[in-house]
């Protein structure tokens, strides 16, 4: 069975791309034939993420209008033989998504993959509504702060009352929070809500926090997804999310302060 | 048998009625709009009686005080207690002139069921519980509203808006296990969450009114 997995959170700007990249390419390296498709149309960059942007020639919206086909649009990863990217449109406006489109493309997709990420816009329109219509489960991508959780609740509110799931009364759209941009410090200091107080507020189980990192920049300009770069500290946090999204249970990491002296004995600096 | 094609039958309704102190309509404006701000579900779309009665102006201008009203969606169905001059101008614009007569007393009626919701109430998302009251078995969050003709029962946090009472029963009350609302009120009255919060320092509690002003009382919840 195919599993449908939408990357959401209301708020831009939080890491939905940048985890939608890291978890396709974590469930392709643990051997599930997997495509990431790029729900942004007019602002594509999971193919920056995915170091395959010059390599595209159709995208998401060709497909739709029938004037490709899937396998001209889809790009195979490079680094990675089960990893597919179906890239968005820069060209179009997001009205492009239609359900039965976006219907058809993904129940074509369910043929051959394992394990669908779409990659959601922010905000709560069409391309938002699009990517969380047709989700199996959703990876709830917040940051913690006060805006961030807001937004991640209403989409909650959307998942449970907008999507497929809903609409057709079927068990309900799985819902994981993945807890981004992490800084234990700033946890510390009250500049942050900590991981406790953001589970409060949404109610829905932890899947993955991921520490705010300079390892995700690197990764992004040099087009690797972080999950590749496994001395990192976010690339171990998106590999143990992976892991719990196939059902293991792994402690979280990465979720208190570590004490300056240590860091700089590892890092150097 | 044949059945009659119309009948006339004498009911009592509730009404709300919007008093108007103020011949300047920029003022009613901005105030209206504030008020409408703060709970827009008090008064959209439910019928609304004009009461004019410290209007003294004849040329005053009733239509532009119903475009106001219209475009703001109030639903406006007559006028009391107007000067004949502005009554005049009423019945060409097809509002009903109602009389108030002596305060009726009718109890608006009463909640007859009870409406159960198992699940948090998200931000965004609305429940309306008519004709009843309303039990939340798990948390209404910031920016999320629960509104019952009766009582609300919250057993989670309320931090949202709560409105008990919705259509004027003021024996509604609204309780809940930590109180932490955007806004609470129980027919009509209301408290932003800086009132709670100099009127309590508890955090579970029962909200209701006392004569015409909110009262919160510590519940060992
Ligand atoms: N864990 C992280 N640590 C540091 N920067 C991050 C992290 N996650 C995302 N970012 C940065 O935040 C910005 C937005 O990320 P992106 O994945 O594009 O968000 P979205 O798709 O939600 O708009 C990017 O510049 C990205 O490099
Ligand atoms: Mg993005």
């Amino acid at each position: 069975m195919t599993q449908i997995i939408v990357v959401t959170s209301g708020k831009g700007g939080v890491g939905k791309t940048t985890s939608s990249a890291a978890i396709a390419t974590g469930l392709a390296l643990k051997g599930h034939k997997t495509v990431v498709v790029d729900f942004d149309i007019g602002l594509r960059n999971l193919d920056l993420i995915m170091g395959c942007e010059r390599r595209v020639v159709y995208d998401f919206v060709n497909v739709i209008n029938g004037e490709a086909n899937l396998n001209q649009a889809l790009i195979k990863d490079k680094r990675c033989p089960n990893l597919f990217v179906l890239p968005a449109s820069q060209t179009r406006d997001k009205d492009a998504l239609t359900k039965e489109g976006v219907g058809k493309v993904l129940s074509d997709l369910s043929k051959d993959f394992e394990f669908i990420i779409c990659d959601s816009p922010a905000g709560i329109e069409t391309g938002a509504m699009m990517a969380l219509y047709f989700a199996d489960t959703a990876i709830v991508t917040t940051n913690p702060e006060v805006s961030s959780v807001r937004d991640s609740d209403r989409i909650l509110g959307m998942l449970q009352s907008k999507s497929k799931r809903a609409e057709e009364g079927l068990e309900p759209v799985k819902e994981y929070l993945l807890l981004t941009r992490y800084s234990p410090a700033r946890v510390t200091t009250g500049e942050m809500l900590s991981v406790e107080d953001v589970e409060e507020i949404l109610a829905i189980p932890l899947i993955g926090v991921i520490p705010e990192s300079q390892a995700v920049l690197k990764a992004s300009n040099s087009g690797v997804p972080v999950i590749m770069d496994q001395e990192s500290d976010a690339g171990k946090a998106y590999s143990d999310s992976v892991a719990r999204l196939l059902g293991e249970e792994l402690p979280m990491r990465f979720v208190t302060e570590v004490k300056k002296g240590f860091l700089k004995r590892i890092f150097g600096s | 048998m044949q059945t009659p094609s119309l009948e006339l039958k004498g009911s009592s309704f509730t009404l709300s009625v919007l008093h108007i102190n103020q011949v300047d309509l920029e003022k009613v404006t901005i105030e209206l709009d504030s008020k409408l701000s703060i709970a827009p579900q008090f008064f959209i779309g439910a019928p609304l009686v004009v009461n004019l009665s410290l209007i003294k102006d004849p040329e005053y201008n009733l239509t532009a005080l119903k475009d106001l009203l219209v475009s703001r969606q109030l639903v406006i169905v007559g006028i009391t207690a107007a000067i004949d001059a502005i009554s005049a101008q009423a019945k060409s614009l097809g509002l009903a002139i109602i009389k108030s007569g002596k305060q009726s007393q009718t109890q608006p009626q009463l909640p007859k069921t009870t409406k159960i919701v198992k699940q948090n109430v998200r931000s965004g998302q609305q429940i309306y519980a008519k004709n009843s009251d309303l039990v939340i078995v798990g948390t209404v969050g910031n920016g999320a509203e629960v509104i019952a003709d009766g009582s609300i029962h919250i057993y989670g946090n309320l931090r949202g808006k709560a409105m008990a009472g919705a259509s004027g029963d003021k024996h509604a009350v609204i309780i809940a296990r930590s109180l932490e609302a955007e806004l609470v009120s129980v027919a009509g009255q209301y408290w932003l969450a800086e009132n709670i919060q100099l009127n309590s320092t508890t955090k579970s509690g029962c909200i209701r009114l006392e004569g015409e002003s909110l009262t919160i009382e510590a519940l060992p919840l």
